[in-house]
């Protein structure tokens, strides 16, 4: 029988380390600026808080993209992050870019379609960066990156991401600690690509649920029959379990066949960090 | 007054970059003799940073005064012992993570790490080759003993410097920091000073820890460095997270009160030890508690 461990976290010494970790990776990779999108959203507005205590808020610039059917919420909700930590902001509307793409992709195509909209997204928020002359901050937590809900190229593109090893049960939590609008952590996360999407309808389980799961499976090293024993029906279990497999292209780098003695990836090995 | 007045250095390292981590320990070398202390202990791999990776060969020195890195070393060593990280390049071009002690400009001991954990997010032996002797030396202080990060992991080194005479044990690490709960510190930290404080207690012996800080790509360091006098109790503790040089005044007599209190290296039964060490070895030479 497996126990259950906790998803519990300090918010205190998990948001020392990010801000030292944003802080200290873009002085050191010759920056001193950070560039997030902003989408309403609790990860986002977490990122965006997180850079701006570790970067100032001048040297922060948040980016809306609203889409003509992003949700009006969105944009609220993201200027009350923009008030509250006091980084500069720009709203670039992606709907006269996305329109010539989509008319040529059939309306009941809602995964590419939404596909588009994430890239497009990330097209705008790395052209700002080079102008801002800063590096874009990632938004993706230990939840989507496990289970692939993320567009390649798309929303999980970035320089660095300090949310990555905290699954969105923690993000929410350090983001009540930090003080960040209850409207904006208790809300139904959605990626807002289409009216009346959210995750977890999307998905099929909650994100507490799977959270406490992939803390026994992925953290725990439990086998799926001692998570089946603690509670989790079986065929969550395997439905989560074969996510997490399908989706491992996401998260790694794409495979080069390899030819020489010495091979970017497999024996030319280095941090990004070299010589910083 | 038997007194040795120690100083602890942790911080973020130049990945790669010696010459950069050099002036840095030349700095924090005047830095704490200026306020008085006689030993500076560094952290694991203080001069090159940790997660090298392909990096490691172009980094390697030869301990040596010769050296163009060991030469100001040894220099500023005239005026305050130091323990410093490197690796280590031996003539026959195997490379390894060593300690180095310096005193009086010479070179007193060279330890070179004898667990290179490779599991987890570690690769060290992809990189590096296994260092083979854990010794104890002499030094102006009296006798002590390094181990570096993962030597200390298992109880064996320790138990051998105690057993070579080591009354006070350096410790060097770079410890990625992980594990998250509902406590203030990271479990790595937890775990760490729970063992340092064991140590201290079972081997009634001070326990220098040095830990460095920083980052490395997502690795975070966590510092916290501490010292543990014999009677397991903390003289000091680093902060956690954050460059600092940490003095503390070790009082050697405390060996004496602790073991006049608790002999347990009196009693130690070494023949005892090694008798039925050498049965277990013997009985099953496939049996999962026989490595070399």
């Amino acid at each position: 029988m497996a126990e259950s461990p906790s998803l519990e976290i300090h918010p205190d010494l998990v948001r020392r380390i990010l801000v030292d970790f944003l802080r200290t990776e873009i002085t050191r990779a010759g920056f001193s600026r950070a560039v997030v999108g902003l989408s309403g959203g609790v990860d986002s507005a977490l990122s965006c808080f997180l850079a701006a205590e570790a970067l100032g808020p001048d040297n922060v610039l948040a980016v809306r993209m609203p889409y003509q059917t992003s949700s009006p919420d969105s944009l609220t909700h993201a200027a009350l992050i923009i008030r509250q930590t006091g980084v500069r902001e720009l709203t670039v509307p992606i709907t006269p870019m996305a329109e010539p793409f989509l008319a040529a992709i059939p309306a009941d195509q809602a995964v590419r379609r939404g596909n588009v909209l994430a890239r497009l997204r990330m097209i705008v928020l790395y052209d700002r960066s080079a102008e801002f002359q800063g590096l874009v901050v990632g938004t993706g937590n230990k939840t989507e990156i496990l289970l692939g809900y993320t567009t390649l190229y798309g929303d999980s593109a970035c320089a660095l991401n300090p949310l990555g090893d905290l699954y969105k049960t923690q993000v929410r939590q350090l983001s009540r600690a930090v003080g960040l609008p209850e409207v904006i952590v208790a809300k139904a996360p959605s990626a807002d690509l289409w009216a009346g999407q959210t995750d977890e309808g999307e998905l099929g389980f909650t994100y507490e649920r799977v959270d406490q799961l992939l803390l026994l499976l992925v953290d725990g090293r439990h086998t799926p029959e001692s998570c089946v024993e603690a509670g989790f029906d079986r065929a969550f279990v395997r439905a989560v379990l074969e996510r997490i497999r399908r989706n491992q292209f996401k998260r790694l780098q794409p495979p080069i066949a390899k030819l020489s003695n010495r091979t970017v990836g497999y024996d030319f090995l280095y941090l990004r960090d070299w010589g910083t | 007054m038997n007194r040795l007045p120690l100083a602890l250095a942790q911080f973020n390292t130049r990945l790669g970059d010696v010459e950069a981590n050099l002036e840095r320990h030349l700095t924090y070398a005047e830095q704490a003799r200026r306020q008085g202390a006689e030993l500076l202990v560094f952290p694991e791999l203080s001069l090159t940073g940790y997660a090298l990776q392909d990096l490691a060969v172009s980094v390697a020195r030869r301990p040596h005064a010769d050296d163009p890195t060991f030469r100001p070393l040894l220099q500023a060593s005239k005026s305050i012992d130091l323990l410093v990280g490197f690796v280590e390049a031996e003539q026959r071009h195997r490379f390894y993570i060593s300690s180095a002690y310096l005193s009086r400009g010479e070179i007193v001991h060279v330890h070179r790490k004898v667990y290179l954990p490779t599991y987890g997010l570690f690769d060290e032996g992809r990189f590096f080759a296994w260092g083979d002797a854990v010794r104890a030396f002499d030094t102006r202080f009296g006798r002590m003993g390094v181990l570096i990060c993962e030597d200390f992991w298992h109880a064996s080194p320790p138990y051998l410097l105690w057993l070579d005479g080591a009354d006070v044990l350096l410790f060097a690490s770079a410890s990625p920091g992980r594990g998250l709960s509902g406590e203030p510190r990271l479990e790595t930290a937890r775990w760490v000073e729970q063992i340092n404080q064991a140590y201290a207690s079972l081997f009634t012996s001070f326990i220098v820890h040095a830990n460095r800080t920083g980052f490395e790509d997502g690795l975070n360091f966590w510092g916290g460095s501490t010292v543990f006098d014999p009677d397991g109790a903390l003289l000091a503790r680093a902060p956690y997270h954050e460059e600092a040089l940490t003095l503390v005044r070790l009082d050697l007599e405390q060996l004496h009160r602790t073991r006049a209190r608790l002999p347990l290296l009196r009693d130690e039964r070494t023949a005892l030890m090694s008798r039925e060490l050498a049965r277990i070895l013997r009985r099953d030479p496939g049996s999962p508690t026989v490595g070399d």
